[in-house]
């Protein structure tokens, strides 16, 4: 029988790795307007299968981790484009909400299951 | 999102909008002192601008007031003898305020103040539906 970790790790970690890529996007929208930032962004599909793999959340986070190429570069450097960022933000928050929700249904899957339902 | 580490999500718009509010205040200042005469280009007020820098941490970004700085822009002299400002030869300095620009300026700091406040609402309902107990 496999063991609690075992049976939430594939969502458990997307869902790591999701409010990770949350954070990078945020922070890119909050220096729309710094000279000189350059904007991150993760690879999540990228950063997934390395996790599936038996790698560590962090491992496979920063290993996929790279800056954005901007559709146009700007004169002070600033690479982040905002209506790139916010399409991606919105992206990622349903993506994160969507493994929420497979993450939640098997929670409530293991209740009924120790309820004898 | 994570709230461990020394930043979290909400502290990287916090402080991307608290920027974004000197800079507005700054704005405001540049277009309050537009068009006024000095009796010379020494007193003559020049705009304002706040130097944004990233301050890093980890995988996350948050930007920070450097300093205000003087606009590189010369006040403008301008021929005004019946101004009580006015030199011998009848001149007065005029605030060196690029008014378009400051409005240009003003819209974008609204914009991406809204969206700092968009990405703390969506990253709020996130957080709270992850904790909620089923």
């Amino acid at each position: 029988m496999p063991s609690l970790d075992q049976v939430f790790a594939l969502n458990g970690g997307a869902l790591q790795l999701r409010s990770q890529r949350l954070n990078m996007l945020a922070s890119n929208i909050a220096n729309a307007s710094t000279p000189g930032y350059k904007a991150k962004d993760l690879d999540f599909d990228r950063a997934m299968q390395q996790a599936q793999n038996g790698s560590s959340i962090e491992n496979s986070m920063s290993d996929h981790t790279g800056f954005r190429v901007p559709l146009q570069p700007s004169l002070d450097g600033n690479t982040v484009e905002l209506s790139v960022e916010q399409a991606l933000f919105a992206e990622n928050a349903i993506q994160y909400r969507t493994t929420l929700s497979f993450l939640q249904g098997q929670v409530s899957t293991m209740k009924r299951a120790l309820k004898g339902e | 999102m994570t709230m461990s580490g020394s930043m979290n999500v909400f502290d990287v718009s916090a402080r991307a909008m608290s920027a974004q509010m000197v800079r507005l205040n700054t704005t405001a200042s540049n277009l309050a002192n537009a068009r006024t005469d000095y009796a010379s280009k020494d007193e003559a007020y020049r705009a304002m601008r706040p130097v944004f820098r990233a301050v890093m941490d980890d995988n996350m970004a948050t930007v920070d007031v450097e300093r205000v700085v003087q606009s590189d822009l010369e006040p403008q002299k301008r021929y005004d003898p019946s101004n009580p400002l006015a030199d011998k030869e009848g001149f007065v300095w005029e605030a060196a305020v690029d008014e378009t620009a400051e409005l240009i300026d003003m819209l974008e700091t609204a914009r991406n103040y809204k969206n700092n406040v968009q990405v703390l609402q969506t990253a709020k309902s996130l957080i709270l539906e992850t904790v909620r107990n089923q």
